[in-house]
């Protein structure tokens, strides 16, 4: 059994509350030299088999169509372990 | 292996963790009793979560006896279902009926405030659900610590993003509740749900078990681990080392599951698909299974294994005790199985057979082939043990009472009444509270006439009629402090006005009572008083408790909470376009003022603001007056004689005015009665008081009203001159006092918040 | 005129748009997500909620619900569509129009009473406004900040496609105070603000939400 995990992120130029708002929280907490939080989303699909290439271009597809708004996130599809 | 019920028999001298599981030792001894033999682990499981304070009411019980002694009668009739269903169900007329009630999710708000609070909601929603109603309406009574302590930066801005997320997301209109600040409370928050829902009178569905050979369907949310950390104990001790690791004690929620739950019910009542429903709330299965069985022919047999779960590695025990959101149990009679199976598929709500009803008068649980529960259900569900905890009244209330506010200095001439004014209306308990209300949908189910900061939230239930009802909730806990007989009836009093106000006629209670611990004999004793305070309290106003709450335990660190009976009160609209907002907005308008002030200050807000003081006796409470306070205003308003009106409580007139100035954005001018101590005039809490704004004309009917009822009132000013015309900006005046433009007391009251959680 | 009202599992405001159709004369029709039928109707609504809960981005999933199908190939040959808050995501996610909605900046759910001000009459949902009206309708979004980016954004001021835009504060961080877009061709509109909520002055704000219907039917009847 593989595991392909796909990674979003809002595009560098997408305000990100969340991430702002954890990064006031670090700084609040004590946590110096942060200097900025980007949050992201990370998806685990976990495949029957080994990861062919034909897989992996579905889990792209999938990332293209559902899983991420290519308006304002980027996505990084890669095989774990 | 296996604790099956053959085990157990074979093998009395087994050890067991029943004090671990919270049982006393003459309890466990009773479940033997009752078995003839020891429990099986299982066993163990439901009867320590079915016998906890929390299920099974034991220490309460004695005293909530005085609330299902009052008549079973609204004043417009008798009651549809009472204290002992999901929740109460009164007649509102024309073929409706309105069920409410509130309940409390105080400890899991403070461990996870998000979760806690949303899971709160969750629950309350299902009981509504479960008597045939829609939901349409939550209110939210909530308590924290010190405004601007660091822990409520984490507890009130989780509590109400849960309540939000939740009641958002299922499409439920949030109308009302509270937001209080009080230091006993940092460490245990108060987070009470109020859920009204609505339906036809032959809709009301009852939670019972009942047609042998019916079907037994457990539809909604899988099974996972929620909620069950404290049975991690069972499980470690029934496998050993190699048992799961510990479960978490947070449940989790999915309001989307909740709201396809909801349409997915409603229509399978709609079908005539349900002989018997029941939500799984805390104690999941255990409690529904008992409770649907011991309140119907008395027994049932089910098959655990089929139980779909989220997590393949929850024993059996964890399965019986998880409490899981987002579930609910239905009896089915065997013809329709197919057809509710259906309904369900439709809506993407898993839906499985669990076993069927028996007549044998013993819950049956079989697991893996083999019978792990075997007990008669009533001995689990309602025939628990009851205590009569000792109570006395603690000898540091004298000096409670004894330390009045009357030494504390007092403001004195215009500049410092306006100064204080100002302070107040800044004070975090009586600021304004849009920060908190805010995040909550108003609006959606396109029904709601009225909605926080009014006095109750108004809904309407028949859009060619205008029926329609009013539910507000209230409690101020330093009053009960003072007094709990007396405060838990001025809680009454002030949520019975608060309905009044709008123009409805108050129908019916539900309870919260927050309090400490029971083996507290202070703490029982406040208690104890609180329950005759209401009980008495309803008895003169004539209005039945139909369903509540205990949660007890509530402290900080050693400190019990304040004591905090929270009590809701539903009323009837005939028609909601004669309801009465609280928005001053006619210039012109005449104000009056209903009822006596005296200079009762004691536990007021402006002792507790100014001074940080707490002491002496709560106002004067006259339920008669309020009644006939009620009366009054109920037909000013369907004779339209109304133009607005406020309920004068926490803060006095001053917030009254202050509230009914800046929702209205009309300034006032207002004069004090010739022989009326300015102070006491503008900040005495005395009860039973409303402020009302009259329509033009409606003078001479006004007085002839409060006459006819025999009730004091007063003209205490006008609603000043503020339209466009008029070029002057909006001012609250007190003649020959002060004078605050409406932008700076707008600028103090509605600051407070923002600057504290933003 | 028949107007489609689509409910998913998770909508909240159908039966509300349902209500304003009715009350602005039009004849609702139930379109339910699952079905790919439009049922002949000649506009439809995608109304607010949670469509199938949200959890992933707001209308993703709903954009590829079977009913959606249809919907797209209609919008393409004119149909009007109206997507309203949740309804204004899933046209975004299906890219019938620009941009995107994204968390609030403030990170709360925010509901209020917004001014608006309608930026422009050439819509088919707008066109019973003059432009630059101020109107009052409730707002209600946790998600509800509009962005895109800088030529898109400045494209649709420059072909005056910004039809509503917040004034008086702007409620969720949405760029430029942006409450309302339409596409190309001024028939496919979304909006972050409720109108539904604001047809009967007992239960909303005011009856300002009126004229977006109202604008179809007229629109209709004149042509």
């Amino acid at each position: 059994m593989a595991r392909v995990v796909v990674d979003v992120m809002l595009k560098p130029e997408i305000l990100d509350p969340q991430g702002q708002a954890v990064q006031g929280a670090l700084a609040r907490l004590g946590f110096a030299g942060v200097t900025a939080v980007r949050q992201g989303k990370r998806f685990e699909l976990e495949l029957a088999g080994e990861a062919s290439d034909q897989q992996l271009a579905t889990a792209e597809r999938a990332a293209q169509t559902l899983l991420a708004n290519p308006v304002i996130e980027d996505y990084r599809v890669r095989v774990e372990g | 292996m296996t604790d099956t019920v053959e085990h157990a028999a074979k093998t009395p001298d087994v050890e067991q963790p029943w004090a671990a599981l919270g049982l006393r030792g003459d309890e466990y001894a009773r479940i033997r009793e009752t078995l003839g033999r020891r429990p099986t682990s299982c066993e163990l499981a439901i009867y320590s979560v079915m016998w906890s304070e929390h299920c099974s009411y034991k220490s309460s019980k004695v005293h909530l006896r005085r609330f299902t002694e009052l008549p079973d009668e609204t004043p417009l009739g008798k009651t549809l279902a009472g204290i002992g269903e999901n929740a109460g169900v009164v007649d509102i007329g024309q073929g409706y009926a309105a069920t409410f009630k509130v309940e409390s999710h105080n400890h899991p708000s403070f461990v996870e405030p998000y979760q806690g609070a949303a899971t709160g909601v969750g629950g309350i929603v299902r009981d509504i659900l479960a008597m045939g109603a829609r939901p349409v309406a939550l209110l939210d009574p909530l308590r924290f610590g010190p405004a601007d302590a660091p822990d409520t930066r984490r507890v009130l801005p989780g509590v109400v993003a849960g309540i939000a997320g939740y009641g958002n997301c299922l499409g439920l209109p949030t109308v009302g509740g509270e937001v209080v600040f009080d230091s006993s409370y940092a460490g245990n928050p108060l987070v009470n749900v109020l859920c009204v829902g609505v339906m036809r009178h032959e809709d009301v569905h009852r939670a019972h078990a009942s047609g042998v050979g019916n079907r037994v369907v457990l539809y909604g949310a899988r099974t996972g681990g929620d909620g069950i950390g404290g049975v991690s104990v069972l499980a470690s001790e029934t496998f050993g080392d190699e048992g799961p690791s510990k479960r978490p004690s947070v449940q989790v929620g999915d309001p989307f599951l909740e709201k396809l739950l909801i349409e997915c019910t409603l229509e399978l009542f709609g079908e005539g698909l349900v002989a018997g429903i029941q939500d799984l709330g805390g104690a999941g299965l255990s409690c529904a299974t008992s409770e649907l069985a011991s309140a119907g022919d008395g027994g049932m047999h089910i098959t655990l294994d089929r139980v779909p779960l989220r997590d393949a590695s929850l024993t059996p025990e964890e399965i019986l005790m998880s409490e899981s959101q987002e579930r609910m149990m239905a009896v089915v009679r065997p013809a329709d199985v197919e057809r509710f199976l259906a309904v369900c598929a439709k809506w993407d709500v898993p839906a499985t057979v669990l076993g069927e009803v028996t007549d044998t008068g013993r819950l049956v649980v079989e697991w893996a082939g083999e019978v792990v529960v075997d007990v008669p259900p009533r001995t689990v569900a309602s025939e628990g043990p009851v205590y009569q905890r000792p109570y006395a009244r603690p000898q540091a209330q004298d000096a409670l009472i004894a330390a009045g506010s009357d030494r504390l200095p007092r403001p004195a001439g215009g500049a410092e009444l306006r100064e204080t004014l100002l302070r107040m209306a800044a004070a975090p308990n009586l600021s304004a509270k849009t920060w908190v209300t805010e995040q909550y949908d108003r609006y959606v189910q396109g029904s709601t006439v009225l909605a926080q900061p009014e006095d109750a939230g108004v809904i309407r239930v028949d859009a060619d009629s205008g029926l329609g009802v009013a539910v507000a909730t209230d409690g101020n806990a330093r009053f009960v402090a003072l007094d709990p007989y007396a405060g838990a009836q001025l809680a009454l009093a002030e949520a019975y006005r608060n309905v009044a106000v709008t123009g409805a006629r108050p129908l019916a209670v539900t309870d919260c009572l927050n309090f400490g611990s029971p083996e507290d004999p202070g703490v029982m004793w406040q208690f104890a008083e609180a329950v005759r305070g209401l009980a008495d309290g309803c008895r003169v106003l004539g209005v039945p408790v139909t369903g509540g709450n205990v949660s007890f335990y509530n402290s900080t660190g050693d400190t019990a909470v304040l004591p905090t009976p929270v009590v809701g009160v539903l009323g009837v609209l005939d028609d909601v376009r004669r309801r009465t907002p609280l928005g001053f907005s006619r210039a012109g308008a005449a104000l009056f003022q209903l009822g006596e002030t005296r200079d009762e200050l004691d536990g007021s807000e402006w002792a507790n603001v100014v001074h940080g003081h707490l002491g002496g006796v709560p106002p004067r409470v006259d339920l008669e007056a309020e009644r006939r306070l009620a009366e009054i205003l109920v037909a000013a308003s369907g004779e339209g004689l109304l133009d607005a009106a406020h309920d004068l409580a926490d803060g006095g007139l001053a917030q009254a005015l202050v509230e009914s100035c800046l929702r209205g954005g009309s300034g006032a001018r207002v004069e004090v009665p010739e022989g009326t101590d300015p102070f006491a005039f503008l900040f005495a809490e005395s009860a039973a008081r409303a402020v009302v704004a009259l329509s033009p004309g409606a003078e001479a009917r006004f007085s002839e009203l409060c006459a006819e009822h025999d009730y004091p009132v007063e003209r205490i000013g006008v609603i000043a001159d503020a339209g466009p015309d008029s070029r002057v900006d909006p001012e609250l005046e007190l003649r020959d006092l002060f004078t605050i433009p409406l932008a700076e007391l707008r600028e103090a009251h509605e600051r407070t918040l923002p600057d504290l959680f933003d | 005129m028949r107007v489609g009202v689509v409910t998913f599992p998770g909508s909240l405001d159908d039966r509300d748009a349902v209500r304003a159709v009715a009350l602005a004369g039009g004849e609702p029709v139930a379109l339910w997500h699952a079905d790919a039928d439009l049922r002949g109707v000649e506009a439809v609504v995608l109304p607010g909620g949670f469509s199938y809960g949200d959890y992933l981005r707001c209308g993703a999933i709903a954009r590829h619900a079977p009913v959606m199908g249809p919907l797209l190939k209609a919008a393409g040959a004119g149909l009007p569509v109206l997507g309203i808050c949740n309804g204004f995501q899933v046209l975004c996610e299906a890219r019938l129009l620009p941009g995107a909605l994204i968390r609030n900046d403030r990170r709360r759910f925010v509901c209020r009473d917004q001014r608006l001000r309608v930026e422009s009459s050439a819509s088919a949902w707008t066109s019973a406004y003059e432009p630059g009206e101020e109107i009052v309708v409730p707002v209600k979004n946790g998600e509800g900040g509009y962005v895109a980016d800088e030529r898109t954004l400045d494209s649709l001021e420059a072909e005056g496609r910004v039809v509503l835009r917040y004034v008086g504060g702007n409620p969720n961080g949405s760029a430029r105070d942006i409450a309302g877009v339409t596409d190309a061709s001024g028939r496919v509109v979304g909006l972050m603000p409720h109108p539904e909520h604001a047809v009967d002055p007992l239960t909303g704000p005011s009856t300002d939400g009126l004229g977006f219907f109202a604008s179809l039917l007229h629109r209709v009847a004149a042509a």
